[in-house]
């Protein structure tokens, strides 16, 4: 079974985010990005796959943010080979595009089988894996917590409902799987490894296809919320902090 | 696909014969889109055996209905592909799904289906003149987008986003019931089996005071100190959708989109940014109190109390400060 496994790089929300000058985009110059964490258990619930029936994991990458670390790392972890899709625009396309340029890629090296995180925090025009889906006209399911190779062919997913539900589905390949976590945490893997690998193993590049404009809405403005400033803060170090709760708890009959 | 029209479609959401609570939510806010946009109100509504549901979506002009067996159980490629099929007939303004697990999937196949432009996490939508603009969420919360709609646009509204009240209204409307499309029979995707949530473990949907822990725990090894907290109340712990991904605490144990959807008397957020998925499962507590270390963190919007601080220092002040009341 040919995996491919779509990876995108986010803006590490651990930093300040600022808003460029456009005010329509955030200012890429103080962005860190990192693997979307739903892609991470992308790759896990891929390499899993590999690890249990044999098999290939491509990982595939646009070209923004510090993507060969990504890619680098997905090799170290198990992968087989990683392409990196090249140019794109700073801090990468708009989620319709990056659905656009995967389609594309993957009429070209074809897959069983294609995983991605089922969302990003910075979807904003739609989600990668759905929008696929349509473009490729395969089947799609999506929030899936486990995939198994089915004894009849295709794959048997695990989708995630509302209230703990999980429905089993029957998914015949090729199909486009998104994926919101791996039945286990992604494999940790060290960086003396990755930085072995850097040494030993490459990155293919693919020329980005020429597309035409994405149906897309028009970015007016992007803002932070105001603070809703519904929370009383309860200031004054810690100690009177926890006093206070302690005596607002007491207060409300919440200590028995 | 045939000409945009004004009208405004809902996507009714159901589960075991009962129409989700947000659906209400959507109901309400579309009619007022589709009176000032001059359209009518749709809601679409698929499913097998759903002819009773139509009754309780009064709000809308007409219900659009397509009951097939091949549409019992959700699967994205079924409901989008009769979705597509109904937008051959009619092309929406806008078409509303809940950001669900199944809102989110069928709304994002559809749009690479039909090439509608998408909007995801939204939380307001406004009609001006003859534009219509969204503002949607990104980043955990920590970004709002406004974007500017064309002629016709696919939305995935956050639930709490708009008052469910004005979606409920006690009238039968007409209902135009559909045959299933064609496009039905290329479906692919089945559904085996649907696992309901084991009972075995505590059921955090009944416990009046529930201790919250989020990516702020760093490790399992911490997680005594919070269930020692969480015993000190009578209540029990949860978690939102990190820790319950790490293995650290069972699934029966997660708030959020796709956890469990709680209303307890004291919700104490510990370490636990606020993203718009565990909001969801908890915003309607009836008092929730936020420690996070972020003074910028999301969580602080739906918080009635807030310390920023580090919860392993506040958690055993807080300790030491209930036990001595208690002991009083």
């Amino acid at each position: 079974m040919k995996i491919a496994v779509l990876l995108t790089m986010v803006p590490d929300l651990v930093e300040e985010l600022e808003i460029d000058a456009s005010g329509t985009a955030l200012d890429a110059q103080w962005l860190r990005y990192v693997i979307s964490e739903s892609d991470d258990h992308a790759l896990e619930q891929a390499l899993l796959l590999k690890d249990r029936h044999g098999a290939s994991v491509t990982a595939l990458a646009l070209d923004y943010g510090d993507v060969e670390q990504t890619l680098f790392t997905a090799l170290a972890k198990g992968a087989d080979a990683a392409v990196k899709i090249t140019p794109m625009p700073e801090g990468g396309p708009r989620r319709r595009e990056a659905a656009a340029v995967f389609a594309e890629i993957l009429r070209r090296q074809s897959a069983d089988l294609v995983l991605t995180g089922v969302q990003a925090i910075n979807d904003l025009d739609g989600h990668l894996p759905g929008l696929l889906g349509g473009l490729l006209d395969l089947p799609y399911v999506g929030v899936t917590r486990s995939v198994e190779v089915a004894a009849a062919g295709g794959v048997i997913v695990q989708k995630e409902y509302p209230g703990g539900v999980v429905a089993e589905i029957s998914v015949p390949l090729p199909a486009v799987i998104g994926v919101i976590s791996a039945p286990q945490p992604p494999r940790y893997v060290p960086v003396a490894r990755i930085r072995e690998v850097m040494k030993t193993r490459s990155i293919s590049a693919e020329a980005a296809p020429e597309l035409g404009a994405q149906p897309a809405p028009a970015i007016r403005r992007m803002f932070k919320p105001e603070p809703a400033g519904q929370a009383t803060m309860l200031s004054g170090g810690t100690e009177q902090a926890a006093q206070e709760l302690a005596a607002i708890l007491d207060s409300r009959g919440l200590l028995r | 696909m045939s000409t945009p029209s004004q009208d405004v479609w809902v996507r009714v959401e159901h589960a075991a014969g009962t129409v989700a609570p947000q659906t209400y939510e959507l109901l309400g806010k579309g009619r007022d889109l589709a009176r000032e946009l001059g359209g009518r109100l749709v809601a679409v509504l698929l499913g097998h055996h759903v002819a009773a549901l139509t009754q309780t979506l009064g709000a809308a002009d007409v219900v659009l209905c397509v009951d097939d067996e091949r549409l019992g159980s959700f699967t994205p490629d079924a409901h989008a592909r009769t979705i597509q099929a109904l937008m051959e007939e009619a092309i929406p303004r806008l078409l509303l799904c809940g950001a669900t697990s199944a809102g989110t999937d069928l709304a994002a196949l559809l749009a690479g289906l039909v090439s509608v432009p998408m909007v995801v996490n939204v939380r307001g939508i406004q009609v001006d003149g003859t534009r219509v603009l969204a503002t949607s969420q990104l980043c955990g919360g920590k970004l709002l987008c406004e974007t500017e709609l064309g002629e016709s646009a696919i939305l995935t509204v956050l639930a709490g986003a708009f008052p469910a009240e004005a979606g409920i209204v006690r009238r039968v409307p007409p209902v135009e019931t559909m045959a299933p499309p064609k496009a039905i029979e290329q479906t692919r995707a089945q559904v085996l089996r649907l696992i309901e949530p084991s009972g075995e473990d505590v059921d955090i949907t009944r416990v009046p005071i529930l201790v919250a822990v989020g990516r702020g725990i760093q490790r399992k090894e911490n997680l005594p100190l919070v269930e020692d907290l969480a015993a000190l109340l009578g209540g029990a712990v949860c978690a939102s959708r990190p820790v319950i991904d790490q293995g650290w605490l069972p699934l029966s144990r997660q708030v959020g989109k796709s956890g469990m959807i709680v209303k307890p008397s004291l919700y104490l957020a510990l370490g636990i940014s606020g993203a718009p998925e565990h909001l969801e499962g908890m915003r309607n507590a009836e008092m929730i109190v936020a420690v996070n270390t972020d003074a910028g963190a999301p969580i602080f919007n739906v918080a009635h109390y807030g310390i920023v601080g580090d919860m392993f220092e506040v958690i055993p002040a807080l300790v030491a400060h209930l036990t001595r009341r208690k002991a009083a």
